[in-house]
């Protein structure tokens, strides 16, 4: 939590400011007992008129600068807090954004997004309430206890043994109960499960029978929710009626004391009567500040995965003198090894090959073996651990990664799109491209037909992800965007894998002549798709197994072989 | 999916709600009326219980709002006794030395001594008092009186608090009964379902109904009713003990609050409209976060980092607008309320001060009234609020109830034919169905299987090739034409029958929270070790689970993701294997599964087939090639079926789907 406080900084003024301010209001409402007090005491005792209105007025201008303090304290608090956040926010998607593949996937997609979002929002809301209640609270509760000391020191120690007591209760309540909070919800997260798993094996469970077995698993769970949740509810429910117990003690002890002072002249009436108030002040401060710390727990393990985000350090740099790749684009793989940081075991071993420009290379192997991982080293989404990823001749180090991936069409598995409009989508790498370069990189990839037959065509809009789209439509938009580029270096990672097998074919009709100069590198776990590679890469284990072209392979490469008649039947492969 | 289900949960922390709900505002019931008489029959069982609740509560609320005007009369009777010293003070510190009053001499005999000049100064109430003073020994506080008052106020508090807790102990037993009463309803109601109904429901949706919407319900009966007694209570018990102390205070207090009212309604009303805007935003920001993330190597390899930052930073800066927008007028809500309560503070003060010296009011009333004054805002802001906590339960309640009373599944008919020995004849007689009614998936299909054939059905991804299986199955019903095994119509057996017959691998594998060996038994839990063995054997699966570290015992984690896909196929092909079914339903595996683990699978998906009518979903030239019939469908018809080389023959839409795999590129 302590980290993150720098990023108040800039309102440090106005933080200040509304210290001020919230001072003023809690002075203010302090001043009300007192000249209440004075009513009592010097008005109605000594029955003056005069005085009583006199008073009243000054604590009506009292009650408005109070209020008007207030009302700008709340402004302040709040614009500090959503103000807060905010930067918060934005620097994290920054950092995020800097982050490399590696970097991304120590902390997953999923968690990434909830600390970007969910734990923000938890963090600002313990700062507006922090600002807005909390803050005032000490001073509430200080500025009370010197008020009512003044008044009665004799009758201070009440509002000690009350608040002693109160808050002796909250913390046993909360050591009892907090342990449960934990529990309850893990067995919420527990029957969400378990239905889930209803929900979604629904057919298996019809299909063996088992209605019977899952209703009992379910019911276990949910007697233990319904018996914890008694549990916790029993023992908060002591909270509200002990609490009024404390208030309404607090307030017989104080009249009963103050009789005693009053009978023998060290205290007036009405300052018994303000002193009651007082000790409601203090108490209630004292219930605000034991807020901060059922709150600060459940806030700090937000800030706690914040800080870690914007902590985690960075890997792949630009390098500090860059140089120019010239060339047509040939890619050299030169002994590379590569492991995930922590891992025993790499995920590559010294995997050594050339992707000529004018040439296709495939790469296969089962999943495992370590296929995608080669492509993902060379627009440096993960760097090597050692050997050398070479671009006409300069290690992907030495080039900047902005000027490297431009160079790169990469295209994905799985087609991720973004919200926006087909044309959009198609533009991304090059926002500067033209109607006609659009349409160009949409008919190559097969995409003219879909487009057309939808109401806005290249202006339709494409929702989140991509949702709207099927997952071959999706996957020819992301050719047709990698084919805008114009790239000297083609990256296909299994990407024609959603595409029914006549799509397929004419694609990789045009992509011939499109990508006629440049290297190609497939990524396929369907034999078909590389049958007429120039060259293929057979991955094993994290190994090289064989390279060559399809028959070669068939004749010398025993795991490609095997590959190839999980696939193929004989007859096929001689039909070829 | 799953994370994103759980974050949509929202995690509900320990107490300190505070005012957010009320802000929120929530969405309405349909019928509001009728929902709430159905949550109050749920309630009817325990009629008992919620009658002492209600008693314990009024009681409870009753004694709480005596305590202030008992304590105002202690403090009047010390006042008294205050007033009474004071005057005696004076007076005897007035007197000429050396003189003492006479044993009873009263504050009449004294007022006779004094010259009436001087006493027409006197004000009329402070010579009442002073006639009654005894002025023979110092007068003093009356700690009998106010020993006793503060014994009978003590033991009010006590039974106060007493009752509140019992009747808070007594009423969290009955919600939490009929919130679990009401889970179990709706994962009964799931299994009672037809398949249909959760073709257009997400499993979010019927999960918030078991978590999120029992929860509202139970939160409302748990504290709503009660707060909404003793919110009443408590509001008529305070304007009575107000009226009975002054009528002119009781006026002013009444006034002012319609003020704080109208604010509230003020800020509530715009406030909400903002928090809707802010949730929009969030949700803008939140899907825009989570798509840059998830296309992460994209916005990189397309160097879009700077266009992606500069779209966050301007929906960024909208949430701030809105953010902090609501956040202020919302804040503001609790100082309106103190501000106003301050006010009508200082109009009590002075008023009562002026009502005190005109000897028409006493001190302690003063502080009586106060103090009713600070319990009053908060049972009224409450009743305010219960129309919109009754709105939101009752839309939560609707949902739940609507649930359950959705269609069920047509009832097995009463006296079911049981089949002694299957054999695996299949018939479709003129089949016809549709998901919808005016979208026939399958028209006048007729086919004959016999025992033992297998039976393979291709066709592109979404043309329906599932639906023949749902139909086998029965979790659907033909809309027209017969289904028969062994020549009954399967209309005329128990479902649980029908489903005992077939053993179902599919693609999609299903395996749950709990050890290897669970879940391969599933179903058959009576099934010996040996027995469990010998069919991971012959699934080709023996080998792997003894490879990990718990063996059988190994438990399979919540997303089941701590093995991978193809060893989940290998594992569900043990569970058919150990179900022994004569009949088959295959659905092949297509991708993700590595090369050798496929030849694996398919090893074992033979040694299952053998000697058993089975439908495969073919995705693989093996499995069509060998099949004794193929059905080859398209947008939801049966395009062609035959053998293999006589579909390849007709040269029509199997022969197209078949070569195209094959085209030069």
């Amino acid at each position: 939590m302590l980290k993150l406080l720098k990023y108040l900084k800039p309102y440090i003024l106005l933080i200040l400011l509304l210290l001020g301010l919230t001072y003023a209001q809690v002075m203010a409402s302090l001043a009300l007992p007192d000249y209440m007090a004075k009513i009592v005491n010097e008005g109605i005792v000594n029955q003056d008129q005069a005085l009583i209105w006199r008073t009243g007025l000054t604590m009506i201008l009292v009650t408005l600068g109070g209020a008007l303090a207030t009302v700008i304290a709340g402004y302040l608090s709040a614009k500090i807090g959503t103000g807060f956040s905010k930067n918060l926010r934005k620097v994290v998607f920054k950092k995020v954004e800097s982050f490399s593949t590696e970097e991304f996937n120590n902390f997953s997609t999923a968690s990434l997004i909830t600390r970007s979002t969910n734990d923000i929002q938890q963090v600002q809301m313990v700062v507006i309430i922090l600002f807005r209640m909390v803050l005032s609270a000490p001073i509430m509760g200080i500025g009370a206890v010197i008020k009512a000391n003044n008044m009665a020191p004799s009758m201070t120690w009440i509002m000690g043994v009350a608040v002693v007591v109160l808050l002796t209760m909250i913390i046993v309540l909360f050591v009892v109960a907090v342990p449960k909070f934990k529990l309850v919800q893990e067995l919420i997260d527990k029957l969400n499960l378990v239905t889930r798993q209803n929900l979604t094996g629904l057919k298996v469970i019809k299909a063996f029978n088992t209605e019977d077995y899952e209703k009992d698993k379910f019911d276990n769970v949910n007697k233990d929710l319904t018996k914890i949740n008694l549990f916790v509810h029993r023992i908060m429910v002591i909270m509200q009626p002990t609490m009024m117990l404390v208030f309404n003690l607090t307030t017989i002890a104080i009249i009963w004391i103050g009789a005693h002072r009053i009978n023998v002249g060290e205290l007036q009436i009405g300052d018994m009567m303000a002193f009651m108030q007082y000790a409601m002040q203090v108490i209630i401060s004292f219930l605000m500040i034991s807020i901060i710390f059922i709150l600060l727990p459940r806030a700090s393990v937000s800030a706690q995965r914040i800080s870690e985000v914007l902590e985690a350090s960075l890997h792949i740099l630009d390098p500090k003198k860059p140089k120019k790749a010239m060339g047509q684009g040939q890619v050299v793989f030169k002994n590379v090894t590569f492991s995930y940081p922590d891992a025993d075991v790499p995920v590559l071993y010294n995997i050594s090959f050339t992707a000529k420009p004018g040439e296709t290379t495939a790469i296969i192997g089962g999943t495992g073996s370590g296929k995608s991982t080669i492509v993902n080293l060379i627009p440096r989404f993960f760097d090597v651990t050692s050997g050398e990823v070479l671009i006409d001749g300069v290690n992907v180090k030495d080039i900047k990664k902005k000027d490297l991936r431009r160079r790169i069409g990469y295209i994905p598995q799985k087609g991720v799109l973004f919200s926006g409009t087909i044309k959009s989508n198609i533009k991304y790498g090059k926002p500067t491209a033209t109607e006609h370069e659009v349409l160009e990189a949409a008919r190559v990839a097969q995409a003219t037909e879909f487009i057309s037959k939808l109401e806005n065509g290249y202006d339709s809009h494409v929702a989140q992800g991509g949702s709207n789209f099927s997952g071959g439509q999706k996957q020819r938009l992301a050719i047709a965007r990698a084919i805008l580029l114009n790239p000297d270096i083609y990256i296909f990672d299994d990407s024609f894998s959603a595409l029914d097998f006549e799509t397929d074919y004419k694609l990789r009709e045009e992509l011939k002549t499109i990508t006629k100069n440049s290297t190609v590198i497939i990524v396929a776990q369907r034999i078909g798709t590389m049958l007429h590679a120039d060259k293929i890469v057979v991955l094993d284990n994290g190994r090289i197994v064989g390279v060559g072209k399809h028959k070669e392979l068939l004749k010398n490469c025993e795991i490609y072989r095997e590959i190839a008649n999980s696939q193929l039947s004989e007859k096929e492969l001689e039909y070829e | 999916m799953s994370s994103r289900e759980k974050t949509n949960t929202t995690r509900r922390g320990p107490g300190f709600g505070g005012h957010r709900g009320m802000m929120r505002g929530g969405e309405k019931p349909k019928d509001f009326k009728k929902t709430m008489k159905r949550l109050i029959e749920y309630l009817s069982p325990y009629k008992k219980s919620v009658i002492v609740v209600i008693i314990f509560a009024i009681v409870s609320t009753v004694f709480t709002i005596l305590g202030p005007r008992i304590l105002g009369n202690i403090t009047n009777q010390i006042a008294d006794d205050y007033v009474n010293i004071v005057v005696y003070e004076q007076i005897v510190d007035n007197l000429p030395q050396g003189i003492t009053l006479p044993k009873g001499t009263t504050g009449d005999d004294i007022l006779k001594m004094v010259p009436p000049e001087m006493i027409s100064e006197v004000p009329q109430n402070r010579l009442d008092k002073i006639k009654n003073v005894d002025f023979s020994q110092k007068p003093h506080i009356q700690f009998d009186v106010i020993g006793k008052t503060i014994l009978l106020l003590i033991g009010l508090y006590l039974v106060s608090g007493l009752f509140s807790y019992l009747q808070g102990w007594i009423m969290s037993g009955v919600t939490q009964k009929i919130s679990y009463d009401l889970r179990k309803k709706i994962l009964n109601k799931i299994h009672r379902l037809p398949l249909k109904y959760f073709d257009n429901q997400t499993h979010g949706e019927v999960l918030s109904r078991i978590t999120n919407d029992v929860d509202t319900v139970g939160q409302t009966l748990n504290q709503g009713m009660t707060q909404m007694i003793t919110s009443v209570i408590t509001i008529l018990g305070i304007l009575v003990m107000m009226l009975s102390i002054n009528w002119l205070l009781t006026l002013v207090a009444v006034v002012v609050l319609p003020i704080s009212f109208v604010f509230i309604s003020f800020i509530v009303k715009k406030s909400q409209k903002l928090f809707k805007r802010q949730q929009d935003t969030l949700a803008d920001i939140n899907g825009y976060v989570e798509e840059i993330y998830a296309g992460h190597n994209i916005v990189k390899a397309f160097n879009g980092e700077k266009r992606a930052l500069k779209k966050f930073n301007s929906i960024n800066e909208d949430l701030h607008d809105s953010a902090w927008k609501s956040q202020f007028l919302s804040g503001l809500l609790f100082p309106i309320m103190d501000i106003v309560g301050n006010v009508a503070y200082v109009a009590i003060a002075v008023l009562g001060g002026w009502l005190a010296i005109n000897n028409k009011l006493m001190i302690g009333d003063i502080q009586a009234f106060i103090q009713y004054m600070r319990q009053f805002t908060q049972p009224i802001t409450q009743v305010a609020n219960i129309t919109n906590v009754l709105q939101s339960t009752a839309a939560a309640a609707e949902r739940i109830f609507e649930f359950l009373e959705e269609q069920e599944e047509v009832e097995d008919i009463k006296n079911p034919v049981v089949l002694e020995a299957v054999k695996g004849d299949v018939e479709f007689d003129n089949v016809k169905f549709g998901y919808e009614p005016d979208q026939v998936v399958i028209k006048d299909f007729s086919v004959k299987v016999k025992a033992g054939q297998q039976i393979a059905i291709v066709g592109p991804t979404g043309a329906g090739k599932t639906t023949l299986v749902n139909l086998l199955m029965r979790f659907y019903d033909v809309d027209s034409g017969v289904i028969k095994i062994d020549g009954i119509d399967i209309r005329d057996m128990k479902r649980e029958d029908i489903r005992k017959m077939f053993g179902m691998v599919l693609q999609d594998t299903w395996l749950f929270n709990g050890t290897i060996k669970e879940n391969i038994d599933y179903g058959n839990p009576n099934k010996s070790e040996s027995e469990i063995i010998q069919a991971t054997k012959n699934a080709h699966v023996d080998y792997f689970i003894h490879s990990l570290p718990e063996g059988y015992d190994t438990i399979i984690n919540e997303e089941a993701d701590n093995i991978s896909q193809g060893e989940k196929q290998l594992l569900t092909i043990a569970r058919a294997m150990l179900d022994n079914p004569p009949m088959l339903i295959l659905d092949e595996a297509t991708s993700s599964v590595d090369t050798r683990t496929e030849i694996l699978i398919q090893k074992a998906m033979e040694k299952l087939m053998k000697g058993r009518t089975t439908f495969v979903i073919a995705h693989r030239l093996s499995t069509i090639k060998r099949a004794d019939l193929i059905l080859v469908i398209d947008k939801g018809d049966i395009v062609e079926k035959g053998k293999h080389d006589e579909l390849l023959k007709k040269n029509g839409f199997y022969a197209s789907l078949y070569n195209s795999q094959f085209k030069e590129s």
